[in-house]
């Protein structure tokens, strides 16, 4: 085994340039280049780290504006809505009080056609009574020799209709 | 074993053979620049050009930037699951130690043999791993007595340990403690020397059969070979897994380190 049979003349160059390019590979390889590649690495995972954390922030804030436009949304839908009811209510006011006006209007026609038809019947009753009245004395003078004056007739006809 | 598989040596490619520099020293030492040396370069190389491809730094990667950033986040969420927070200062230093390894690992299985150049593990050997153990137990003491001082002697008496056991149990921790750096050294240099020479034992038995005729041919070399292409796939496996282990075990031992039990 050479490696073993060799040792004595060997060894002291094995360590020697083990020293040497080992050595190197330590100070260029271990903290020459070794450092920038681990750092970016690490400058990649805050640069991922900051990207993650703005697209957070972003979707926060999208999140607060769509929920501003909801409530503007809402609010205003409310508006509307009573908007509507206030045009309602305005419209059923006035329809109530052309109603009320008409009402009363009807009411007074009303009342003069009553006025005027009770005139009416008085007038037509009082004529009744001189009729009768006539009538009666009449046939009282027909039927028996009695003449009977018209202002007798004319109570005994009111009476008469009185109780009838 | 040269002699049982004809003229493969399943040995021979763990033989460190100078290239140049074989009068270099240092000290005494010699240190000539080996074809382990070499393939040490190379890991280092490739290592790099696959972390230049994570350099581009854009916020939205392409695919070789995500494949550097998944293993560096790998590495960094297993010292994180296993230290802490305390375990920031020790990621490249992890990093680098799973990274080399699992490069080398990787060139070591190359099929660079095609273009006439023998592909070597440099994690084969165990004089490399032995240092990669060594240097991570240092880290893990240098830590451990920085930060807890004397009290770090602690880690080796569990709580709630009785009053007479604590001797015993002193004794059997720092022991276990100890051989922490052998059994990290051993492990990786055993599973790649291991892979290798299986590898190499069945391509001699696919060469050796095939130059003996055609029906060993298809009784030894078509099923060896078939075998070869799973054990390879296996062994890119090992490879991960290796380096995994290595990794995972030194984080856990700077785990000990950092927070105590």
């Amino acid at each position: 085994m050479p490696q073993i049979a060799q040792i004595g003349e060997i060894y002291a160059s094995q360590l020697f340039w083990l020293a040497i390019f080992f050595g190197l590979s330590v100070i260029v390889i271990g903290y020459g280049m070794l450092p920038k590649v681990l750092s970016t690495v690490e400058m990649r995972d805050s640069q991922i780290a900051a990207d993650l954390k703005e697209a957070e922030a972003a979707q926060a804030r999208a999140d607060a504006l769509e929920d501003g436009y909801r409530e503007a949304m809402d609010r205003s839908r409310a508006e509307a809505s009573r908007l509507t009811a206030e045009a309602k209510a305005t419209a059923a006011k006035k329809t109530e009080a052309s109603l009320k006006r008409a009402e009363t209007s009807i009411n007074k026609k009303l009342d003069e056609a009553a006025e005027a038809l009770a005139a009416a019947r008085a007038a037509a009753m009082a004529e009744i009574e001189d009729v009768a009245a006539q009538a009666a004395a009449d046939m009282v003078g027909k039927v028996t020799p009695l003449a009977v004056d018209e202002k007798a007739a004319r109570q005994a006809v009111a009476k008469e209709l009185n109780h009838g | 074993m040269a002699e049982e598989s004809g003229k493969i040596d399943p040995m021979h490619q763990f033989e460190v053979t100078p290239l140049f520099g074989q009068e270099w020293e240092i000290a005494g030492y010699a240190i000539p620049f080996t074809n382990s040396a070499l393939w040490m370069a190379l890991t280092l190389l490739v290592l790099w050009l696959f972390m230049l491809g994570g350099m581009k730094r854009e916020l939205i990667p392409g695919r070789w930037q995500m494949a550097v950033e998944g293993v560096t986040g790998f590495i960094s969420d297993m010292v994180d699951s296993n230290i802490g927070e305390k375990g920031r200062k020790y990621v490249p230093y992890i990093f680098s130690l799973f990274m080399f390894i699992l490069f080398a690992n990787m060139l070591g299985m190359l099929p660079t043999a095609l273009v006439g150049v023998h592909a070597f593990t440099v994690t084969s050997h165990l004089t490399v791993t032995a240092i990669l153990a060594m240097a991570t137990f240092l880290i893990v003491l240098v830590v451990g007595f920085g930060t807890h001082g004397i009290k770090f002697f602690g880690l080796f008496v569990p709580h709630g340990t009785p009053l007479v056991m604590i001797p015993i149990i002193f004794v059997i921790e720092l022991i276990s403690f100890l051989v922490r750096p052998f059994s990290l050294a051993v492990r990786l240099f055993v599973a790649m020397t291991a892979g290798h020479v299986l590898l190499k034992v069945l391509a001699g038995f696919v060469i050796n059969a095939g130059a003996a005729g055609a029906a060993t041919a298809a009784f030894v070399s078509v099923p060896s070979f078939i075998l070869m292409i799973g054990i390879s796939l296996l062994e890119v496996l090992i490879a991960f897994i290796q380096a995994y282990v290595f990794a995972l075990l030194a984080s856990s031992y700077l785990n000990d380190a950092i927070n105590l039990h």
